[in-house]
């Protein structure tokens, strides 16, 4: 079907139908992480890398679990402790291992766009597994997924993005993905972490977070992506929390079956209270259950079948 | 530069076909499946495809079960069911997908009308077992497996409307192990058309059919087609 032997770089470029595709393929996958042995032959024999010049606990276990689980084998590089710290350039790195049989390479990398070099290299299918300040597709479409587990649907929901949108590539994912599916978004953070253009790509922005999260089905607070800030964004932590800090007072806005997502790791206390983090309407750690599974539905659909 | 495997048929092309299918005549005649001429990749060698498909279909020749025969056949292996297993202890239905799940709750239906016994009924996906998923051009679509019980020690009767090859029980069975490990499994069929390449068999069947490779057998439900039938038909060339 569509997304055969294609590589997934972004939901930019992922059409709606496809979108659609993978979620009610992971609709169907999720059923074998409920099982007391998890493991489908689907894809056996195929060999799946993940190369990840950044640090990752959840997409990485993720993708590496979503492949045992279909009976792929897996081998992960990290930049840290492979030849990348000799000097060996990325096309380097990315044809040796495509020379050692490799079907499929996940990567994520600090340089937007670097997916799409890889895979203009490469003529094996490439995973965005978020490049820079770019996209991180996965994460929208285990966004979108999550969210229908709570919502009937996507069309007509109010979401309200929270934060760090310069610096997102969850925020851009979800942006793209939600509005191709006909969501309406509202975006608000510090004005020096919320880029003017973004209104551009079909999304409200707001200074005032109460003013984007008035009504919203769903508040999606992002990481303070202090790694990838140069200084003197914004005065303190302390005071980002003040004003952007997703707390009850924030939170009363928003609708009162309103889910909260987040997509990890969190500052706990800064961008989000401790409180809501843990309470029954936060829906991050299912966010990451269904990680695995939308991962599957994205493997068995770019792997599975003909050659 | 980068040559990924481009479509024998796109996308839009198989549903634009199907409609055509449909609009010709919705029960007498079908299109070939697609996937049988996988094997040609050349450009000419998909531009003669092409023109073969149109030329080529199939046309139903009998039909060889109506509503009142699905319906007699059922109840006599409802009744074999209880007879084999003395009774409905530990038996559950799991219909293979799509149209063993319709049959296996029209068995439950019937089997809680005789016996006054709930038979639990579970559906089982088995796209992710196929042995031919590396073969087959389409890549089929994954469906929902909805087991709502838990089938170790259970004796557990697997349906499904066409018995063929042998290759779908197989992946059937492996699906069904993967769950746990049921007391003992047993397989139901509307139809046996003959043609095993596995040493696979039925315990139940509601009619053996003999049938040559060149037809293929139609299993129609009235939840999924809107119609309960059975019909044979064989390929024939347009002139």
């Amino acid at each position: 079907m569509a997304l055969k032997g294609k590589d997934l770089l972004s939901l930019q470029e992922l059409s709606q139908e496809d979108m659609e595709l993978v979620l009610s393929t992971a609709r169907s996958l999720k059923e074998i992480l409920s099982r007391p042995i998890k493991k489908v032959p689907t894809l056996r024999g195929k060999v799946i890398c993940t190369l990840f010049y950044e640090p990752s606990t959840r997409t990485r276990t993720s993708f590496e679990l979503a492949a045992k689980y279909m009976s792929a084998d897996t081998v992960s590089i990290s930049a840290s402790t492979s030849s990348v710290q000799k000097g060996e350039t990325l096309a380097d790195t990315a044809r040796n291992l495509a020379m050692m049989g490799i079907d499929l390479v996940i990567m994520r990398h600090s340089v937007s766009g670097s997916c799409h070099f890889l895979s203009q290299i490469l003529d094996i299918p490439v995973i965005n597994a978020g490049d820079g300040m770019h996209e991180h597709p996965t994460q929208g479409l285990l966004d979108i997924f999550t969210i229908l587990d709570y919502k009937p649907g996507i069309k007509g929901l109010k979401v309200a993005i929270l934060g760090d949108i310069a610096h997102s590539r969850v925020a851009r994912s979800n942006i793209f993905g939600l509005t191709k599916m006909g969501a309406e978004v509202a975006v608000s953070g510090p004005s020096t972490l919320l880029p003017p253009e973004i209104e551009a790509l079909g999304v409200k922005a707001f200074c005032r977070p109460e003013e984007a999260i008035e009504g919203a089905d769903v508040v999606y607070v992002l990481r303070l992506q202090l790694e990838r800030q140069s200084n003197s964004l914004f005065p303190s932590k302390r005071e980002y929390q003040d004003f952007f800090g997703l707390d009850h007072d924030l939170l009363s806005h928003a609708k009162e079956d309103a889910i909260i997502m987040h997509p990890g790791p969190m500052n706990r206390g800064v961008e989000i209270a401790t409180d809501i983090a843990d309470s029954p309407r936060s829906v991050i750690l299912d966010q990451v259950t269904n990680g695995v599974a939308v991962r599957m539905a994205v493997l068995y659909l770019i792997l599975g079948g003909r050659e | 530069m980068k040559e990924k495997a481009s479509p024998l048929i796109w996308p839009g092309e198989a549903k634009r076909r199907r409609i055509q299918y449909e609009k010709k005549s919705p029960l007498k005649e079908h299109w070939w499946g697609f996937s049988f001429f996988s094997c040609l990749e050349q450009n000419d060698a998909k531009a003669n495809f092409m023109k073969g498909i149109e030329n080529m279909h199939f046309i139903d020749k009998a039909e060889i079960m109506d509503e009142d025969g699905i319906r007699r056949a059922l109840v006599r292996i409802a009744h074999e069911i209880v007879e084999r297993n003395k009774g409905l202890d530990d038996v559950v239905l799991v219909g293979i997908r799509r149209r063993g799940v319709p049959l296996a709750n029209r068995l439950a239906e019937i089997l809680k009308d005789s016996e006054n016994v709930e038979v639990p009924v579970g559906e089982l996906d088995i796209t992710l077992y196929r042995d031919d998923l590396t073969l087959k051009f389409e890549q089929p679509r994954v469906g929902r497996t909805y087991l709502p019980f838990d089938v170790t020690g259970k004796k557990v009767v697997l349906v499904d409307d066409v018995l063929y090859t042998g290759r779908t029980i197989r992946a059937a069975l492996d699906a069904i192990m993967d769950h746990g490990r049921p007391q003992s499994i047993q397989l139901a069929v509307l139809i046996d058309r003959g043609h095993r390449e596995i040493p696979i068999r039925a315990d139940y069947v509601g009619k053996n059919v003999p049938t040559s490779r060149r037809e293929e057998v139609h299993v129609r439900l009235s939840e999924i087609d809107g119609i309960d039938q059975v019909t044979i038909s064989e390929e024939v060339k347009d002139d």
